[in-house]
């Protein structure tokens, strides 16, 4: 594996007038409680993470969690109390404005959950608004611009003003400006929040189907868990600041770290998050069914298949050998026997 | 007990009021005392005492403490005018290198700086004067008057009224369409034939270099009051007084520092015009969402490009009702600065109603009524426009405006040339139509209103006395008999039930500065006066308000009607009350009532209209008559905007009677227009402009702190 393009270490952000001294004499020992007492706010308490290339990491967490603070110090739209954040090795705390506004400029995209689109400007425009702040030519931004316009499927539109747009419509503009100056880390903040659940579902398919394309190292933030397990590589799950676990969304569902992760995968419906290889048993028997499943199948996708079997079902990895089996009964146990609790 | 538990703000209000009464009739009115009217400076009176601060000597007529406070502040117009006449006669001598003389001068500095600024100010009005009107001295400007001898042809030439009318219409229609291009044609053409042209270039000139400057100045300063916390910290105090300070009142210092004619008045205009055009850009830029700012940065914007592409054009509503308020800033003060040699207009309004020429004051007043109008529809649509998107238009499409303008400058420019042979008496009209060649209604006017005095006289003159002496007498008599301590314990009291111990001491000090200055029997008449005023129009405006509410067109129509009411500049009232009610109070009272009536029915409109509709819905569902709803739920809900609108109707109303000094009164304003003719006067004329504006702010702390907590219990915005 590469480095990370996003990496921190013990990244903190208090906000009120003596954070900075506050944090420096209480040892990386913050407790909420205490600071809250001398008038100070904790935002991001002691996060250290790393994200690699093409990667997707989805932050969730409810409103006040401080995911949206913790993006704002990656993208330094806030400077962070604490700790160190490094883009692609370089330290981002230390760079000068003219640094920050030229890593923002080349490598950063943003997208955001009202979309903020600039009410005097046109969908194209808007678009081309990054490349123009760049200085490149206008004929050039906003042909680049229009390529961005078809990317997410607004042509027709590009000459529209953003209040004559519906809300998906408007995001879709948002992401195309994020993406418009070709940047390898793009930030999401709740980009779909604002929209009614089934221009989300829309949203959030073209969205799997950019990233199919595009391949960009992102992060991801939501306060919707299915919309994490949905999208995420990997998920973190933020709760007053502290990240209280940070895994694949599979191992989430499996092994909740603590009381509060357990509440919300306790809903969630595992067919629908585990894959095979999450719940098969490791040894084989002789005795199996004609049907064999790939290991990185969902189970839901494939549960009715296997459950039509009598006999145990073989699971083969891409190279087309068996690694392992399923029992049908075993496929019942995830659907039903979990939620028993 | 149990009523006084249920409701104690009643009985602290009981309480005061009782106090207050106490205070009144325990206090007596002291023999010597006579409300003392207009007295020499110079005459020593041996009744007077005297003491001296900062070797200043002060005179006044001494009274028991609590009926009236010793004048301690007495000293204060007297050092502000001392120190304004160092700073410009003595501080920081330097040598200046003198064009004319071609010598080194030793000039003050801040003389040399006014001086400068002045020139420069000349510069600029002598410059669109003359594209408009011709002249001379731009050219001179930048050659020398040896120059011109020797070149007769040099002089700029002006525009024919032809062209600026086209010009004028063309700009409309590309603003705002059909509609408002016609009525631009018709005041224009209008200006023309009724022989205004000259006077209204004049002002016209005026304004397009006032209102862009304070545009300028406006928009930077709240930029950086948005900046930085302590600029805001620093403006917010001026922009306060500034709401409330009479536009009068910055007359007198101006002279001292700049002198009197057009360059003096457009730097007392951006004095007046900056403070709301300041509060609107920073109300704009605060109200652009982060988010905004954030896809802003995120997109590499360095400050600059964040400023100039981002927050501005976002802000860019609320900064062109700026632009709005600027213009009609810039009118008012057009015809109030002729009082120091403006030209225009306004010189012409204020020397017509000098000469009690009704007619001809009408004649301009309506004029710069409809010039006002006009600017204000534009800037409005201005406003209001979006830019179109030159997509796919061809060449002529897009600068179609542009060719109908060069056609109207050469069409302009032929007929003028053809008018010149066709007009053989010496007056081209197609040129320009002189002053005393136009249509003039002003004999028909004055006609009409010596008809008016000849067939109503008798009812007008009852009305007149009954008012004068059954209501404004007694009301002036019990203000005046109201002890100062009692005020102030009134004042205080208020100050304290309605906002804490916090507001009290705000208050307390505003009103201490006016009753230790040598004005407070004035203030008390100027009280007197606005509060007449405020009460009436109140009681129109929330009548009539409510009234239109009843029903949406005619709520809008209403709307409309306050709009260019609110349009005219303050000192065109003056006209029609003039003609009914002559020289007497009654006039300055009615001119107050309209005026303030303004704002009262628009705030009750605009109150009335932001109870939410599903409180009304709701409402409307349980049953209510329509009395029921207006009472129990439009009435209470939009009392807090209601009250607002009475903090504008005071302020409003303040302003009229300061301005009403012209027609004569006995109250402060008579005093700032005093001061105008006093070589004295700077000093005077500002403190006096200060008690006037701590009057209206003494309201709008109480109205303000009040209507906050009302919005905060209702849970309103």
């Amino acid at each position: 594996m590469s480095d990370p393009i996003i990496k921190c270490e013990g990244v903190y952000k208090i906000f009120g007038e003596n954070a900075k001294k506050m944090l420096d004499e209480s040892n990386g020992n913050v407790d909420a409680k205490t600071f809250q007492e001398n008038g100070c706010i904790v935002g991001v308490n002691n996060a250290s993470f790393e994200v690699s290339k093409g990667e997707m990491l989805v932050v969730m967490g409810l409103s006040g969690s401080g995911k949206s603070t913790l993006l704002r110090c990656i993208s330094r739209l806030t400077d962070a109390t604490g700790g160190k954040i490094f883009i692609e090795g370089q330290d981002l705390l230390q760079l000068n404005n003219k640094e920050l506004i030229d890593l923002r400029r080349n490598k950063m995209g943003m997208v955001f959950q009202s979309f903020a689109l600039l009410p005097h400007k046109t969908v194209v425009e808007n678009i081309a608004f990054p490349l123009q702040v760049k200085g490149i030519k206008t004929e050039d931004s906003i042909s680049k611009a229009m390529d961005m316009v078809k990317l997410v499927g607004l042509d027709g539109r590009e000459n529209y003003f953003p209040r004559e747009l519906s809300g998906g419509q408007q995001q879709r503009v948002g992401i195309a400006r994020s993406l418009a100056v070709e940047p390898d880390i793009w930030f999401l903040d709740e980009p779909f929040s604002a929209l009614d659940p089934l221009i989300r579902k829309e949203m959030q398919d073209e969205f799997l189907r950019l990233q199919e394309k595009l391949q960009k190292t992102i992060m991801f933030i939501t306060h919707d868990f299915d919309e994490a397990l949905k999208l995420a590589d990997r998920i973190a799950i933020m709760k007053d600041g502290i990240i209280e676990q940070l895994d694949t969304p599979a191992n989430i569902v499996l092994n909740p770290a603590t009381e509060y992760v357990r509440k919300f995968t306790e809903e969630v419906p595992r067919e629908k998050v585990l894959l095979i290889e999450d719940v098969m048993d490791g040894s084989t028997t002789d005795n199996l069914s004609d049907l064999k499943v790939s290991k990185d199948e969902i189970i839901e996708d494939v549960a009715e298949k296997i459950l039509t079997q009598e006999k145990t079902v073989a699971v083969i990895d891409n190279n087309n050998e068996i690694i392992g089996s399923i029992n049908p009964s075993k496929i019942i146990n995830t659907v039903f026997g979990g939620r028993k609790k | 007990m149990e009523l006084m538990k249920k409701y104690p703000k009643l009985f602290q209000w009981l309480f005061l009021l009782i106090v207050f009464f106490a205070l009144c009739f325990a206090i007596d009115v002291p023999e010597t005392y006579k409300f003392i009217r207009g007295q020499a400076e110079f005459i020593k009176d041996p009744n007077q005492s005297s003491y001296v601060l900062f070797g200043k000597e002060v005179r006044y007529y001494a009274f028991d403490v609590f009926w009236r406070l010793p004048p301690l502040l007495g000293w204060l117009p007297i050092w502000i005018n001392d120190s304004l006449f160092f700073l410009m006669n003595e501080w920081m001598p330097m040598e200046f290198w003198n064009e004319d003389t071609q010598e080194f001068k030793t000039r003050p500095l801040v003389l040399q700086i006014t001086r400068n600024v002045t020139s420069f100010m000349t510069f600029l009005i002598d410059l669109i004067r003359e594209i408009l009107l011709g002249g001379l001295n731009t050219i001179v400007a930048f050659s020398s008057w040896d120059w011109i001898d020797a070149n007769p042809w040099a002089e700029l030439p002006g525009l024919p009224w032809t062209i600026v009318a086209a010009g004028a219409t063309i700009l409309a229609y590309k603003l705002s369409g059909k509609g408002l291009a016609s009525f631009a044609a018709i005041v224009m053409i209008y200006i023309s034939i009724f022989g205004q042209w000259k006077p209204s270039m004049q002002t016209l000139s005026f304004i397009l270099v006032a209102a862009p400057l304070s545009f300028i100045f406006g928009l930077s300063l709240g930029i950086a009051a948005f900046k930085s916390k302590r600029v805001e910290k620093a403006l917010y105090p001026i922009l306060l007084v500034m709401q409330t300070m009479p536009q009068y009142a910055v007359l007198v210092p101006a002279i001292v520092l700049f002198g009197v004619g057009d360059h003096a008045a457009v730097i007392i205009t951006m004095v007046v015009a900056v403070p709301p055009m300041i509060l609107l850009t920073l109300l704009g830029l605060r109200g652009i969402s982060p988010e905004v700012i954030e896809a802003g940065k995120m997109s590499g914007c360095t400050n600059w490009q964040l400023m100039t592409k981002v927050l501005i054009p976002t802000a860019r509503r609320d900064i062109l009702i700026g632009v709005n308020q600027v213009i009609m800033v810039c009118f008012s003060m057009a015809v109030i600065s002729a009082f120091i040699g403006a030209k225009g207009l306004g010189f012409n309004l204020l020397l017509a109603l000098n000469q009690l020429n009704i007619g001809l004051a009408l004649e301009a007043g309506l004029c710069i009524s409809l010039i006002a109008i006009l600017l204000d529809k534009m800037s409005l649509a201005w406003a209001n426009k979006q830019i179109d998107y030159f997509g796919n238009l061809t060449f002529f499409q897009r600068h179609k405006n542009t060719f109908f303008f060069i056609t109207a400058i050469i069409l302009g420019i032929l007929f003028a040339y053809f008018g010149s042979f066709y007009f053989k008496e010496g007056y081209n009209y197609l040129f320009e139509v002189p002053h005393n060649k136009g249509i003039s209604t002003a004999d028909f006017w004055n006609k009409g209103v010596d008809w008016i005095f000849d067939t109503f006289f008798v009812y007008i003159k009852a009305f007149n006395t009954w008012l004068i002496v059954d209501v404004l007498q007694p009301m002036r008599a019990l203000y005046l008999r109201m002890p100062a301590v009692a005020t102030l314990v009134l004042v205080v009291g208020a100050g304290y039930i309605i906002g804490g111990i916090r507001s009290a001491l705000v208050v307390c000090g505003l009103t201490l500065f006016i009753a230790l200055s040598p004005w407070w029997d004035r203030a008390l008449v100027t009280t007197y006066m606005a509060t007449f005023g405020v009460i009436i129009s109140c009681i129109i405006g929330f009548t009539v308000g409510t009234l239109c509410f009843q029903n949406k067109s005619s709520a809008s129509f209403m709307l409309g009607v306050c709009d260019i009411f609110q349009t005219f500049p303050s000192f065109v009232y003056l006209i029609p009350v003039m003609m009914l009610f002559g020289i007497t109070d009654t006039s300055v009272l009615i001119a107050v009532i309209v005026y303030a009536t303004i704002p009262a029915t628009r705030y009750t409109i605009e109150g009335l209209r932001s109870v939410p509709t599903a409180l009304h819905d709701a409402a409307t569902m349980s049953g209510v008559t329509k009395f029921q709803r207006l009472f129990k739920i439009e009435f209470p809900l939009a009392f807090p905007h209601m009250m607002l609108g009475l903090n504008q109707t005071i302020v409003f109303a303040l302003f009229m009677v300061i301005i009403g000094a012209f027609i004569g009164t006995e109250d402060l304003g008579q005093y700032i227009l005093k001061a105008l003719s006093d070589k004295k006067g700077a000093g005077i004329g500002l403190t006096l402009g200060i008690c006037v504006a701590f009057i209206g702010l003494i309201f709008d702390n109480l109205i303000r702190t009040w209507v906050g907590q009302r919005k905060k219990h209702l849970g309103i915005d």
